[in-house]
């Protein structure tokens, strides 16, 4: 048998918090761990001593999260920390990305795996240029629910003005941009991450608040895939043929392993194998020594079809009802994310899903400011930028557009001599 | 047998299918992997996710482990029995050899020689051409991990650079290599100890009998619980008490089993896995805090080995 059901066990959220350490970010974060109790006394020690040692008076919670030497003598945060903790009924995976305009690509990397994205705003300060730049990359990158908290509200005397006058701004903007529009859940919250008000608990300064804690949000957010029918998407990363295995049954055993990036699969579903297009039936789902009668989403499983088709890694098994065509020519939301800039004449690889292919640069279309959203005509692109660009490639891919799948309308950018990853990529 | 998955995930069940799919993309993408086995927990679960990844076939690298020669010998025989159980193949190498041949040099007889790991290591990914490693280590262990690519590229010398990592996206892994580099790559990076307990509880997992409550000789030493008088394998007896330190028998479990000279038990009277589940979720000392001696140091210290090309 698998796994005995887990009750009340509500699988596992991933979420960003986009914001600087003025807006309390790390406070925040540092508050999340210690209210659950994530915290353990010998961590607390180390931080009450380095508290001490740098003359602050309260336990200063943002040092939780400080991560390398180099940055801990920067007193800053260069890239993206990961950090966990669990409510008994659910585990979180927090992307802790930092917020200055320089790092636009640390906040692309972090939203690309989050399902939810904590936006903060300081109430003294309402919507800022980098709120704007943090709700566009978090709408670039198609984070669905988006939940902008409004914190530093000890500040402001707990004043509901204040709260409201920021959401109205949010919500305008939000319009400008169409958030809401192509269907982002936007929240709003009013908080202290210092005192912890809001947070896990309620505190006792804001009862004209009635909605949810931000825990109580976090609990009930809709995990990745779950809120909308999508098409089977299986890219195969390996074959497993165990012909020299010693168990003659084995003989003829071809294992197609990957993961479900999205949908699901049942026994006796017919099947189309991209790009090749031959098609054939699912004879077995198999997780282990376990047999399934179906797979889902994010689900690794190894799949065996009736007929033998000839299938190696960087192939794609759908259903054969949602199959469609290869394609040899891409359109892209780009994020430049290396130091060297785009070279327009050189080759690069594109991998897509279990694919590789080569890709040349069609033509850059425009490049994003991503302060005033304007979009400008550009030569070349530099780290940071984001632009519409278009690729020809040397191999067909089995492409969704972005805004329908997550998972097959997303590519990285490698450069060969260096090996090094140099863009992401949405396409259109 | 037929089982009904739900229309979400459970938290290890996401986990274990993340896990499979990173160590699928190293078999995929590498030409000559190799998996560390230690016989610790950690590890231990690596092997069942291989299972889960790869089977019916067998495992597409070897198991390797880099033995200080200071290992519990309940871990050293948990480890020979579970890769022959699995009939996989165990490669050892031995810290020991590297002091023969001069390239680890202890700065003194008593030196801890867990982190000299790091040389006999690279010796060994020079000896066999891997271009990548598949190691158990998680984020939530220590802060240098916390930023920590699932695939992390080091250079042909082996080195970190923390401010030369490439950028990690969605489940999209790159671990193309030139010849002489090699990625580690870190499957259950998002897990956390608590994770782990609790898959080795779901799994029906085996483990080496020094992680359940057991009596042990012990001295206090540098706040820490040290053991003493630990008969190896070979039947030397290492961790001498000093003079003047009080020998007392405790009832102690390991949360972490590594290098006998660095790594402290914690009283327990946990003699199964649900028990461990239990303590860990009520436990007010992180993993490290409590049994690692060579972390204590400095709170840099894990970044700086892992620079100097450590797991």
């Amino acid at each position: 048998m698998n796994a005995p059901i887990h009750l009340q066990d509500n699988g596992l959220l991933r979420f960003m918090t986009c914001g600087s350490v003025d807006d309390g970010k790390s406070t925040l974060i540092g508050r999340l761990l210690f209210d659950t109790k994530t915290i353990l006394e010998d961590t607390l020690t180390q931080i009450e001593r380095t508290s001490k040692k740098r003359g602050m008076e309260a336990v200063d919670l943002s040092l939780l999260t400080d991560g390398l030497q180099a940055e801990r003598e920067q007193g800053i945060t260069i890239d993206v920390a990961y950090r966990y903790f669990s409510t008994g009924t659910r585990k979180y995976i927090i992307a802790d990305a930092p917020g200055h305009e320089q790092y636009t690509r640390n906040m692309v990397t972090a939203a690309s795996t989050a399902n939810l994205a904590i936006i903060l705003i300081d109430a003294r300060k309402g919507v800022l240029t980098q709120t704007r730049r943090h709700s566009f990359l978090a709408h670039l990158v198609g984070i669905p629910h988006i939940l902008v908290a409004v914190n530093k509200m000890d500040l402001v005397d707990y004043d509901q003005a204040t709260f409201d006058r920021i959401r109205a701004d949010y919500l305008a903007f939000a319009e400008q941009i169409g958030l809401q529009r192509q269907g982002h859940d936007i929240r709003f919250i009013p908080m202290s991450a210092l005192n912890g008000d809001m947070i896990v608990d309620r505190g006792e300064d804001m009862d004209w608040y009635t909605g949810p804690t931000l825990l109580e949000i976090l609990e009930a957010a809709p995990a990745a895939h779950t809120e909308k029918a999508e098409n089977f998407r299986f890219p195969v990363q390996y074959v497993c043929r165990p012909q020299d295995s010693a168990n003659p049954e084995l003989h003829d055993f071809r294992g197609f392993m990957g993961r479900v990036e999205s949908g699901e699969i049942a026994v006796g579903d017919e099947v189309t194998v991209l790009p090749s297009g031959r098609s054939s039936k699912v004879k077995a789902i198999q997780l282990g020594s376990d047999k399934l009668d179906r797979a889902i989403h994010e689900q690794s499983v190894t799949i065996l079809l009736q007929d033998e088709i000839d299938i190696s890694r960087g192939d794609m098994i759908v259903k054969s009802s949602e199959a469609k065509e290869p394609v040899k020519q891409i359109d892209a939301m780009l994020c430049w994310l290396s130091e060297t800039p785009l070279s327009p004449a050189r080759t690069y690889i594109i991998r897509h899903t279990s694919r590789e292919s080569k890709a040349k640069i069609g033509a850059i279309e425009y490049r994003v400011d991503v302060n005033t959203l304007e979009q400008q005509p550009v030569q070349g692109l530099g780290m940071n930028d984001i632009a519409k660009i278009s690729f020809r490639l040397a191999q067909p891919l089995c492409v969704d557009r972005y805004a329908d799948n997550r998972a097959t309308g997303a590519f990285i950018v490698i450069d060969e001599s260096t090996n090094n990853t140099v863009a992401a990529g949405m396409i259109d | 047998m037929t089982t009904l998955t739900r229309q979400t995930l459970s938290h290890l069940d996401w986990l274990e299918a993340e896990a499979i799919h990173i160590m699928r993309e190293v078999a995929g993408q590498c030409e000559r992997p190799v998996l560390l086995f230690s016989g610790g927990k950690d590890s231990i679960c690596m092997l069942r996710i291989a299972e889960k990844a790869f089977r019916p076939g067998k495992f597409p690298f070897p198991l390797m482990h880099i033995d200080t020669g200071h290992n519990y010998k309940e871990v050293v025989e948990f480890r020979d029995k579970r890769a022959a159980e699995l009939g996989e193949r165990l490669i050892v190498r031995s810290v020991e050899d590297s002091m023969k041949r001069g390239t680890v040099v202890l700065k003194h007889e008593g030196e801890s020689r867990n982190k000299h790991q790091s040389v006999t290591l690279l010796e060994a990914i020079e000896e066999f051409g891997f271009d990548a490693c598949i190691g158990g280590a998680r984020r939530d262990e220590e802060k240098a991990r916390a930023k920590e690519r699932i695939m992390s590229f080091r250079d042909e010398f082996g080195q970190w650079d923390p401010k030369n990592q490439r950028p990690e996206l969605w489940n999209l892994y790159n671990a193309r290599v030139h010849k002489g580099e090699n990625i580690r790559a870190f499957p259950i990076s998002n897990w956390t100890e608590m994770d782990v307990w609790q898959y080795i509880e779901r799994e029906g997992l085996e483990l080496p009998s020094i992680y359940f409550a057991h009596q042990r000789n012990i001295v206090m030493r540098g706040g820490a619980i040290f053991p003493v008088n630990v008969p190896l394998a070979t039947g030397e007896i290492i961790n001498q008490p000093k003079a003047d330190e009080e020998i007392v028998n405790m009832q102690v479990r390991f949360r972490t089993v590594g290098d006998i000279t660095c790594t402290a038990p914690v009283p327990s009277d946990a003699d199964n896995v649900a028990k461990i589940v239990l303590e860990t979720a009520t436990t007010t000392i992180t993993e490290r805090g409590a049994t690692r001696l060579d972390d204590q140091t400095s709170e840099a210290s894990m970044e700086q080995r892992k620079k100097e090309g450590y797991f």
